[in-house]
């Protein structure tokens, strides 16, 4: 059965593509969202070990070599959720038919270059289908041909193949110790050999290229310009999933079941988390553009998932693994919002803004829940999250990163309540008063969000217990 | 490793690494949009080479040819989207200068 | 050994060429240049297939898409990269630093791969290789293909305005 979370969507872009445009561009939308929908609802209510159980007539034929474990079925359950939620802002803020149906089709084939990344078994095809996703998002970026945009994308392709050539390499490294590009060949080969320069040069060019696609701190120069210069439904699907897959999954799976905690350099990878922290949270302070500054804010809280990666303790790990969950709905819902003030005010600058509040009711209310959950204020899911985190490393010793986190959350509820009171709160700017709240299509995933990310905050024993403590096993 | 092997091994490993940096000089030292995609292109060379030798060394071509060709393949989509994000470029602003592109601020 | 070493030495200056001459079309054919020695020593290292792939496709078709570029986006500041070939050298020299470092690694021979040589269990075959062992990556060679349609179909359009 796990072959169909690639196959369906890859004979949908084939459906799309071969009856005539005019025919499939209406239906193309329900399409495209109602497929991330049924994946939420197979990874929400069905657990992962039903799946491997039903037979399915391809296997006989081809060798796909997939598994999903605990961690995958959180990573499935978070792309269906942002690819809904992008496919709906996408219907509703980009303007013509053909703007839309190219961007429902690119959206399918960044879906399922996603959902082949975190299910994939073999380093090579994880490289593969990482650039399949890589490609979907150039496009993506650079579709309304603004200058911008088309700056954006270039700098994003050339850092891309960069990190792209660095993986590749440590894969010829890899090929050299392992003769093999399987999971398990490769995990026991750098197993086998710790002491080995070739082995530690290979692990350290891919964690180096991994750094790159998930914009963490020395290397995230191409991020915001990517973020802030896309089409709004665009920078929903990259800030929310895209480099969330790209990087921190493929990161998080490289270090925990490939290299193993103990070969991989945990003091790197904690110093850099909390280095990203930092300078993100710092970075966002001085931003006037809303998207620009989100970007920042999603450089920070990736760094606190990279500083629960490199604790490496069991708690740390689901703690990370939580964070990235939590991170995926409450920037989503940021972004949406930011496409939502965008697609009323035909800017981001935040200061052409204020007293959004009293004519975009709903907007402004969803904002603060994504806000408050961001800076870990309970209860609200991203304070759970960030207090798993905060605990497992002060358990396992780690005085000052604990200190670093827990106070680095201080300044992301500084800059969002400072942006809040501009945009948001006080007087009403001249000249905005026949503003209305944006429509239906573009609330509507705000609710949907603010309303999943207050769920998970309040029943979080349940997910905890369901969909976190899980990850664990993957352990070993 | 046999001697032979040793032979072949420490020139091609040099010579990918000279290209690594040859790559890496021409992306940050042009203003020209097509350069730095001339330059990215020397650097995919390189992991070229450092993969069939992998393959070569360790007697497994089958599968670093496989690597190789999907690489070539993934190469080229590449390169044509990132001639098409150059071509909007200049249609822009009728300039592929870096220089006059920096509108956005790190 | 000898050719290898030959073919290795004609590989690096036609890469040193490419970066080094002023003309933007130069470079290019620069490029195709080095795909094409690439091409003949992957045949040398065992790997015919991945060399014709690298000489029909990397030597015969991107430097096709360069030189469309290029003549689409002509008129270029060729005179502004000349001035800066002289400044650069003060700017990027720990590159060349890199460079000594390199060379002296490797008269150490320190690049050696310090891991016994694994046992090959595929076959040597990249016939059978793809299409019998990495259905996935097919499916993703697949994928990319149609994504790159795509950015062909959007990106080439002309805006009307």
């Amino acid at each position: 059965m796990l072959p169909l979370f690639i196959l369906v969507p890859l004979f949908c872009l084939i459906l799309l593509n071969v009856p005539p445009k005019a025919i499939v561009k209406r239906p193309a939308f329900w399409l495209v969202a109602a497929l991330p929908l049924v994946q939420v609802f197979l990874t929400a209510f069905h657990p992962v070990a039903v799946w491997d159980e039903i037979r399915n007539p391809f296997n006989s034929y081809f060798i796909f070599n997939l598994s999903v474990d605990a961690l995958s079925t959180v990573l499935l359950l978070s792309i269906g959720i942002v690819v809904f939620i992008a496919a709906l802002v996408g219907r509703y803020t980009l303007s013509g038919e053909t703007q839309r149906f190219n961007f429902f089709n690119l959206l399918l084939v960044a879906f399922l270059g996603m959902n082949a990344t975190v299910m994939v078994q073999d380093i090579f095809a994880l490289y593969v289908f990482i650039e399949v996703t890589a490609v979907a998002s150039f496009i993506l970026i650079a579709m309304q041909k603004d200058k911008p945009a088309l700056e954006g994308a270039f700098k994003y392709i050339i850092l891309s193949v960069v990190a792209t050539v660095l993986m590749l390499s440590s894969i010829a490294l890899i090929v050299m110790a392992a003769g093999d590009t399987s999971f398990a060949a490769v995990s026991s080969a750098i197993r086998a050999y710790p002491a080995s320069v070739l082995v530690k040069v290979a692990v350290n060019l891919f964690l180096c290229g991994l750094f790159i696609k998930a914009g963490i701190v020395p290397f995230h120069g191409w991020l915001p310009d990517a973020y802030s210069a896309a089409p709004s439904s665009v920078s929903v699907l990259l800030a929310g999933i895209i480099t969330k897959v790209s990087g921190v999954y493929v990161l998080i799976r490289m270090v925990v079941t490939v290299f193993g905690i103990e070969q991989s350099p945990q003091a790197v990878l904690m110093f850099v988390g909390a280095l990203s922290i930092v300078a993100g949270a710092l970075a966002a302070i001085g931003q006037s553009d809303f998207k620009r500054m989100l970007a920042y804010s999603s450089v920070s809280q990736v760094g606190y998932i990279i500083l629960g990666l490199g604790c490496g303790t069991p708690l740390a790990l689901a703690g990370a693994v939580f964070h990235l969950f939590n991170h995926a709905l409450f920037k989503t819902l940021l972004f949406v919002n930011a496409a939502a003030v965008q697609e009323k005010l035909g800017t981001v600058d935040m200061n052409k803004m204020s007293g959004l509040s009293v004519k975009m009711p709903v907007t402004g209310a969803t904002s603060v829940v994504a806000l408050l959950s961001t800076a870990g204020i309970p209860p609200l899911s991203g304070f759970w999250s960030k207090l798993i985190i905060a605990m497992a490393l002060w358990q396992s010793g780690q005085y000052a990163y604990t200190i670093i986190a827990v106070l680095a959350s201080v300044l992301t509820l500084a800059y969002f309540l400072s942006m809040q009171r501009r945009v948001f709160f006080g007087k009403l700017q001249e000249g905005l008063e026949n503003l209305t709240e944006a429509r239906l299509g573009l609330i509507l995933p705000a609710i949907i969000l603010a309303v999943v990310t207050v769920g998970v905050g309040l029943a979080f024993p349940i997910v905890l217990d369901k969909l976190i403590l899980p990850v664990q096993n993957i352990l070993k | 490793m046999s001697p032979d092997l040793t032979q072949v091994f420490w020139p091609f490993s040099a010579a990918a690494i000279l290209l690594f940096v040859m790559g890496t000089y021409y992306v940050l030292v042009t203003f020209n949009l097509i350069r730095a995609l001339i330059g990215v292109e020397i650097l995919i060379k390189g992991a070229t080479l450092l993969i069939i030798l992998a393959g070569y060394v360790t007697g497994n071509t089958g599968l670093t040819q496989a690597l190789v060709i999907t690489l070539i393949v993934i190469e080229v989509v590449i390169m044509v989207v990132a001639g098409g994000v150059i071509l909007c470029v200049y249609r822009n602003n009728k300039s592929i200068d870096v220089r006059e592109l920096r509108s956005l601020k790190g | 050994m000898a050719i290898n070493f030959i073919l290795v030495v004609a590989l690096l200056l036609a890469a040193l060429w490419t970066v080094m001459t002023a003309r933007l079309i130069r470079s290019a054919f620069g490029l195709a240049l080095t795909s094409a020695v690439l091409a003949i020593l992957l045949f040398r290292l065992d790997s015919p297939m991945a060399a014709v792939f690298e000489l029909s496709v990397c030597a015969g078709l991107i430097p096709v898409i360069f030189v469309t570029t290029i003549s689409l986006t002509h008129r270029l500041s060729q005179d502004a990269f000349q001035i800066r070939q002289k400044e650069r050298w003060g700017k990027y020299w720990y590159l060349l630093v890199i460079v000594v470092l390199v060379g002296v690694l490797l008269s150490r021979r320190a690049l050696l791969p310090d891991v016994p040589l694994p046992v090959v269990t595929h076959p040597t075959d990249v016939r059978i290789v793809m299409w019998n062992m990495h259905h996935v990556d097919l499916l993703g060679q697949v994928a990319v293909i149609l994504a790159g349609v795509f950015g062909v179909v959007i990106l080439f359009k002309e805006v009307k305005k």
